[in-house]
């Protein structure tokens, strides 16, 4: 069982019922649930989008785009159904945040997709989860039926003569379906290749539908949004950063961990204050700030991070998904990149030449030279087959490949050419066993 | 295709299915999660699973399969029992994943998808399965279990086989 964590910091809004019962729903509604579905149900669909838009929250599956513009760029009248869909596909590295979403708070998820079809104008959503949750696929199910017998789904919700159903999906393995356009095509039952854009989701998605696709976060978000009132979340975070973030804190930090912080939480002090710092007393080498897609950084560039969207940019990597992946200084970088790209490779979906042959011939070529046996022409051809893949295939996961990439190179240059003497990694400690790939 | 013809699947799978292609907009929407259960219960997607669902579904069996074999977690040969897999990827090789994934291997005498002599248990390196600040962690089917270390490995097996053991006596 996912532990919980705590720290002082934490600023509890989206995680405030975790460990409470909130998966009951009698508890749920005693803890304040369903008010927000119900509040936005009697201000209607422009008074939501206002709220959210005043939130200032930004998309939680990695882009940050802005939730209340995404929503208003669903077209009102439309001649096919609109739909939400909710992407619990969770699968960037690093990134577990979803998972004790689902786990603790399943109603808030799903009062979240009410309310965003509420605003869209939507009669039926979709929660999708990846398929290795299946105990998180029941739970939400559960809530489902609860909420159904309620009468807070169906028909006529919350005794109005308005409609909203919500249908749970399971994935099987992917993480390219984590990408939205792949996620319509799985919903759809086909292989998750992504689609070509625009057209957009908010104009053609989901059964060619007007859709909205937001994460799992995201979602769980909203009635919190609407109970407390946008401007009052928005409050708590950064500039052009409304809120609070779910950040997981992993690798060698003493106390690994979900921790809620106000956007914009200094990154050094997330992991020295909140995490208790690198795991026996280590020295930091490097830290991956937003899942296993996000350039890396180092020491010095942390000194003063704020961890939103915008400072995270500014830095050269991304707020991502919140997944902190921190790496002490006994660690190979070459093994940590080799590890990453060969990620990308398995999960690349083929579609695009760029990615499925770029993150192969990564993965070949970073093989080869963590083993000893790469040529100093290598190192320039691993960062030009990294930066030829940027911008040049349909969906993100090129990119996701290839701009770790480039910063493990560009960044410890050194360690790449110490692997050069001939030998097996000189970094690689006694006992550890030999690097396989999946 | 319903419940009340010959079906591979269980009585209770048969009526989930018959309600499954009901569920969505478009029926095709129960294809992957059909694939799943069938397989969940059957153990794999055999060809005749395959040409079941298709024929539920109301598309082609290659159709079945261009999407099937796109899916990590579908399979089109029986594995173990219990099927261990073992995440090694970033957050949980830095915690020690490889140490545990080599322990299971030394304790079953198997590799990546073998499945040992007696049917119980199947290996597998997989990657990351989202309990990233609980490393290393593993899915034995689709429990989780977390915070492991090598030493973990024996008392895990030993669990598992004693279910296995009483399923069996039953």
């Amino acid at each position: 069982m996912p532990r919980l964590v705590s720290h002082p910091d934490e600023v509890k809004i989206v995680s405030r019922r975790f460990g409470m019962g909130a998966e009951k729903i009698d508890r749920y509604v005693e803890l304040g649930g369903y008010e927000a579905a119900k509040k936005c149900l009697a201000q209607g669909p422009e008074w939501i989008i206002d709220e959210i838009k005043a939130s200032g929250l930004r998309g939680r599956g990695g882009a940050g785009f802005p939730t209340g513009m995404k929503w208003s760029f669903v077209p009102k009248q439309s001649a096919k159904p609109k739909y939400v869909l909710v992407n619990g596909d969770e699968s960037e590295p690093g990134t577990c945040k979803d998972h004790l979403i689902f786990l603790h708070d399943p109603h808030a998820v799903i009062e979240g997709t009410i309310i965003a079809g509420l605003a869209i104008g939507a009669k039926v959503g979709f929660i999708y989860l990846r398929g290795e949750y299946r105990y998180l696929i029941e739970i939400v199910e559960k809530a489902l039926a609860d909420a159904y017998e309620r009468g807070f789904l169906g028909k006529n919700i919350f005794g109005s003569d308005t409609e909203f159903q919500v249908i749970t999906q399971t994935g099987a393995g992917a993480y390219e379906v984590g990408e939205e356009s792949a996620l319509m095509e799985s919903l759809e039952g086909k292989r998750g290749i992504p689609r070509i854009k625009p057209p957009f989701p908010a104009v053609v998605g989901l059964y060619g539908g007007p859709t909205v696709i937001n994460n799992a976060e995201t979602i769980a978000s909203v009635p919190h949004i609407i109970a407390m009132g946008g401007a009052a979340y928005c409050a708590v975070g950064s500039p052009r950063n409304g809120g609070t973030r779910l950040f997981g804190l992993s690798g060698h930090i003493e106390h690994p961990g979900v921790y809620e912080l106000p956007m914009g939480y200094n990154l050094k002090k997330m992991i020295y204050e909140v995490g208790g710092g690198v795991r026996g007393g280590r020295k930091l080498k490097a830290v991956v700030p937003g899942g296993s897609s996000t350039p890396v950084l180092l020491p010095e560039e942390i000194e003063n991070l704020g961890m939103d969207f915008d400072q995270v940019g500014k830095a050269g990597s991304m707020l991502g998904s919140g997944g902190v992946v921190v790496i002490d200084d006994q660690t190979c970088i070459v093994e940590f990149a080799l590890r990453t790209i060969s990620f990308y490779a398995h999960e690349s979906c083929g579609w695009c030449i760029p990615c499925r042959e770029g993150t192969d011939w990564l993965k070949k070529s970073l093989t080869r030279f963590h083993a000893g046996f790469g040529a100093a022409s290598d190192i320039e051809n691993i960062q030009y087959l990294a930066e030829n893949m940027l911008g040049r295939t349909f969906c993100p996961l090129g990119d996701a490949a290839a701009m770790p990439t480039i910063a493990f190179v560009k960044k410890f240059r050194k360690e790449f050419e110490d692997h050069l003497n001939g030998k097996p990694c000189p970094y690689a400690r006694e006992g550890v066993p030999q690097l396989t790939v999946v | 295709m319903n419940s009340e013809q010959m079906t591979l699947f269980s009585p209770r799978l048969a009526a989930r299915f018959d309600a499954l292609v009901q569920k969505y907009p478009v029926k095709r929407s129960a294809l992957i999660p059909m694939l799943l259960y069938a397989q969940d219960e059957i153990g794999y997607l055999s060809d005749a699973v395959i040409a079941e669902v298709a024929d539920r579904i109301g598309i082609t069996g290659l159709e079945v399969r261009n999407v099937a074999t796109y899916y990590s977690m579908l399979r089109f040969k029986p594995a173990g029992k219990y099927n261990i897999q073992v995440c090694t990827n970033i957050s949980c090789m830095l915690r020690g994943a490889y140490e545990v994934y080599e322990r299971f291997q030394e304790e079953l005498g198997i590799g990546h998808k073998g499945v040992t002599a007696d049917g119980i248990f199947s290996l597998e390196e997989v990657e990351c399965i989202g309990a990233c600040c609980w490393a290393p962690a593993i899915q034995v089917n689709y429990d989780f279990h977390d915070e492991l270390n090598p030493d973990h490995v024996p008392g895990i097996l030993s669990g598992y086989r004693g279910k296995a053991r009483d399923e069996g006596s039953r």
